[in-house]
């Protein structure tokens, strides 16, 4: 690696090595190779591991999906087991809500908002390392128990059979009795972690990062409804936690928080649950209103209109969003008062949500409308997700949700809105910053071709099932009677799940192409108006040669429209930060790593604490308590050796060729 | 990143690189901190929920609280929180020394706290019968109260962490040597809390001390030697370390977690304790 000083007013004193003084690893260095991803402290290549990871759980938790699809294709089949049939329902919904929906919104958060708001990394480069590897403990504790479908000595009970809510009693002992809901629990609560620490990185970046002149009512929508998602994370994780933390108790300690017969009352779940749960929703659907404010003026090539409605619309969304979480339970008595309560507040949600659709609607409105694909995923996004949000509608009047309650009217209301909502805008969104991230376009024809099977697989698939719902069907029903009239709906659903399936394929195997063979594209490919259209595709490790200083809230189009001004700034920039020693970069470090290892030794193996361990059919130990406390040391060894290692830093130097060296030196 | 040894030269309340010129990781505390909010917040309320509805056969709170000595500990915690303080003044006038000093003394008044809170758990469970299993307000004291007291042990980890770090000379130094000043200190912490405090409490009710020192001698053993190792640490370090003025945010940054802890726990002793002698 070069480490060359190559201008006069560099000020660090000597050439040196990263310290070494009071690390056990030496620090890596790597750009390239497996190493330099697993220790990689950059916002961009952590946003790649998450949307990697996310696109791989979102085809897993899609052929959990069509195997639910095929077992309820004709009446009493035997595709899959009753048992398995619970596990499956149970790990779709987790997967899709815990590990592709919320990761692919952290991988774009990761890819954009440093860009956006005009930084070089996230504000603790090496806390955001830690979230990934948090999030990937996570993942393999909920996935865990499908081994013991191949490996019957790996006795887990399967995967988790609980549903994604694991509602009170049903996962007490008496009930579950084996370790699957042990590892759903911690499993959820290391993915709150997780993304706990993301959204405080995330807060600090988006409030004190900002580029100068970018004040806040300058900033694009998607990192502003991405600061609203990440408050709404850090304030309604915590109730799950404790929730969670209460199950673990009761199942392992020996509580009655909701043992009835030890005086526990099991509806306390159902409001904990859902004081983080309704939030919840809007955390999955708020980052993609972001993805389609973004996408539709620049296909509209109009400025989106009512900005500040946009923005305080979102913000009253995340407000209200914490005052209607008993909506999920007027079937359980809570009374008139609260039940008109809820569903007023419930009401009155919808309100800033069909703001945000006239604003939609307006900014489209005589614009000139450029049809590629991104914007035809943005366009099916309004119509699908106010297909969706009219659904909702009906569920807040508790006397009409009382009739639709557990029925497949809930499922097709809330497939609209993630489906129809989240993942079209998430799809949007991957198609509009590929070639960024890439540096290749995808093809428009076989991206149109995926959309509109996408889209008539999607509504083939769900329309049906408001009047399966209707008619009386249950959810989370593993078969049924062929004489409930339900056989045409579900066969036609079936089919139209294959479709979606087909689509969603097409659509990833397209993007797998034009990674290697796409069309190559430079800067700026769909002419857009937010700054990361202003570097290079794909970004430099270091984002910007010159800070930029934020002019008007599309700041790449004034940009592109006062160049002169521009080029002399950013001139005075990259001259200014050369004389303090150039651009300053975070070292990668090994402890994200190492603490997160220490978390999956720790969390797995307290997931099973009271059982003893065996090795080739021995017994070793009498109880998993000691290897949990191993786990829990090395985290804690981990994050002392990382507080140890500080965040050095090298700088970078760009010549007037553009020219990047690197030196070492001035040691912080 | 002027030379640390330039002592009040650093502006302590504002930071110009920021856009806000809050300083980055005061930030995050101030966030993370509104999610503990939420934290305690599901927390108290759910005591609160059980509390308000109590199933036959619940304990009686009042039989089995000891409220001198609850009292006398949330004393000594907001007392600790005033050592805190001069901790974070202390490291912004660059003062190193007094700041290990005031760090410790935090640490001290948190092992008193957490040693009250064991030999109080010790006493519901062996005399007063209530465990975390046999009533719901023994599981939704013990949850809300231990997880309290897990916040005040991290924060005397943190602190600790904080302390030996201050040792961490310029140049040189081995990992090995900050590693066992480390444990040194863990052991010290640890012995300080579950056995020194909660014994001398055992001292005050009643028990000789000769009896205390008899059946807790290895714990406290090893405790005086882990002392007596700290002792050693701090007199042989090197004298010219990193930790300095510019580390001020990193105290400050505990210092505000430090306090939370201490204003939930006035909320929590008000809530479970004080509310129930109304």
């Amino acid at each position: 690696m070069a480490k060359v000083i190559t201008q006069s007013g560099f000020t660090g004193k000597e050439i040196a090595q990263p310290a070494t003084t009071f690390s056990l690893f030496t620090r890596p260095t790597a750009k390239t190779g497996l190493v330099s991803w697993l220790t990689t402290v950059d916002h961009k290549k952590i946003g790649m591991l998450y949307g990697g990871f996310a696109i791989l759980f979102f085809l897993i938790g899609g052929i959990e999906a069509l195997m639910i699809r095929t077992q309820l294709m004709v009446p009493n089949n035997h595709f899959v087991s009753a048992q398995l049939y619970s596990e499956l329902f149970t790990m779709h919904g987790t997967t899709m809500i815990f590990l592709a929906v919320m990761p692919l919104n952290a991988a774009f958060f990761n890819l954009l908002i440093p860009i956006q708001v005009g930084a070089r990394d996230v504000a603790f480069p090496r806390l955001n390392s830690f979230s990934l590897w948090v999030w990937v403990v996570g993942a393999i504790l909920l996935n865990v128990g499908w081994i013991s479908h191949f490996v019957p000595s790996w006795n887990f009970g399967g995967a988790p059979d609980i549903g994604w809510f694991g509602y009170a009693p049903l996962t007490s002992k008496a009930f579950t009795p084996d370790l699957s809901t042990d590892f759903w629990v911690l499993g959820i609560q290391v993915l709150g972690v997780s993304s706990i620490v993301a959204s405080l990185n995330f807060i600090v970046t988006i409030i004190n990062l900002r580029a100068p002149g970018l004040t806040m009512m300058r900033l694009p929508v998607f990192t502003w409804m991405a600061l609203v998602t990440s408050f709404l994370l850090v304030l309604a994780l915590p109730a799950i936690a404790i929730a969670l933390i209460m199950v673990m108790f009761d199942r392992n300690f020996g509580t009655n928080f909701f043992e009835v017969s030890g005086g526990g009352q099991p509806i306390l779940w159902q409001h904990l649950f859902w004081v983080f749960g309704h939030p919840e929703v809007y955390i999955l659907i708020l980052p993609p209103m972001g993805y389609v404010s973004e996408i539709l003026p620049t296909f509209a090539r109009k400025p989106l209109f009512g900005y500040p409605i946009v923005v305080f619309s979102g913000v009253a969304i995340g407000f209200i969003g914490f005052g209607v979480w008993s909506h999920h339970m007027f079937t359980t008595g809570l009374g008139t008062v609260a039940t008109a309560a809820f569903a007023l507040a419930t009401m009155a949600i919808a309100v800033p949500t069909g703001v945000k659709v006239f604003n939609w609607i307006g900014t489209l409105w005589g614009g000139r409308i450029v049809t590629r694909v991104p914007m035809m995923f943005a366009l099916g996004f309004i119509w699908m997700f106010m297909m969706g949000g009219l659904s909702g509608i009906m569920h807040s009047a508790a006397p009409a949700d009382a009739q639709q309650q557990d029925s497949y009217f809930v499922i097709a209301h809330f497939h609209y809105v993630l489906i129809g909502g989240a993942t079209f805008a998430l799809l949007a969104a991957i198609h509009f910053w590929f070639p960024k991230f890439f540096g290749r376009m995808v093809p428009e024809f076989w991206g149109k071709v995926s959309f509109w099977v996408i889209f008539a697989g999607f509504n083939a698939t769900f329309f049906p099932m408001h009047f399966l719902g209707l008619n009386g069907m249950p959810r989370r029903t593993w078969t049924y009677d062929s004489n409930m009239g339900w056989n045409e709906g579900n066969l036609f659903a079936t089919c139209g799940a294959y479709l979606l399936g087909l689509g969603m394929f097409t659509y990833f195997a397209v993007l797998v192409w034009s990674y290697f063979k796409g069309e190559k594209c430079g800067n700026d490919p769909w002419d857009a108006r937010t700054l990361e259209w202003s570097i290079p595709s794909p970004p430099p490790e270091h984002n910007f040669a010159a800070i930029p200083t934020v002019h008007a809230r599309d700041a790449w189009w004034y940009e592109k429209t006062h160049k002169e001004e521009i080029a002399q700034e950013k001139a005075a920039h990259i001259k200014a930060e050369e004389s303090h020693g150039g651009i300053h970069m975070p070292d990668q470090s090994w402890y994200p790593l190492f603490a997160a290892a220490g978390l999956l030794v720790g969390a797995y193996n307290f997931a099973q604490l009271h059982y003893p361990v065996t090795m080739f059919g021995q017994q070793v130990l009498a109880s998993h308590l000691p290897l949990a406390i191993t786990g829990l040391g090395l985290m804690v060894a981990a994050c002392y050796l990382w507080a140890l290692e500080g965040p050095g830093g090298y700088h970078l130097h760009i010549d007037a060729e553009g020219k990047v060296t690197e030196s070492r030196g001035d040691h912080h | 990143m002027s030379s640390p040894a330039a002592n009040g030269h650093l502006d302590h309340h504002h930071d110009h690189t920021t856009s806000t010129g809050i300083p980055n990781k005061k930030l995050l505390w101030w966030a993370f901190l509104a999610s503990d909010c939420m934290f305690f917040g599901a927390l108290i309320s759910s005591h609160l929920v059980y509390r308000l509805n109590p199933p036959p056969g619940n304990a009686v709170p009042t039989q089995v609280f000891n409220i001198e000595l609850t009292s006398f500990s949330t004393f000594i915690l907001l007392m600790s929180s005033l050592l805190m303080a001069l901790a974070v003044n202390a490291i912004q006038k660059g003062n190193v020394k007094s700041t290990r000093t005031m760090l410790l003394g935090t640490i001290f008044f948190g092992c008193i706290f957490l040693g009250g809170q064991v030999f109080e758990f010790t006493h519901f469970v062996a005399d007063k019968h209530m465990t975390l299993s046999n009533s719901i307000f023994g599981s939704t004291f013990y949850t809300l109260t231990g997880t309290h007291g897990t916040h005040v042990a991290i924060g005397v980890l943190l602190l600790g962490m904080m302390y030996v770090r201050t040792f961490k000379p310029t140049h040189g130094g081995s990992l090995g040597r900050n590693f066992l000043h480390l444990l040194a200190f863990a052991a010290a912490a640890g012995v300080a809390f579950l056995f020194f405090v909660p014994g001398l409490l055992e001292v005050i009710e009643g028990e000789s001390l000769r009896a205390m020192l008899s059946h807790d001698a290895k714990p406290l053993l090893l405790g005086a030697i882990a002392c007596a190792a700290l002792v050693w640490f701090a007199r042989t370090s090197n004298p010219a370390v990193e930790f300095g003025e510019k580390n001020a945010i990193d105290v400050e940054a505990i210092g505000l977690y430090w306090h939370f802890v201490d204003i939930v726990w006035i909320i929590i002793f008000t809530a479970v304790y004080l509310l129930e002698y109304l």
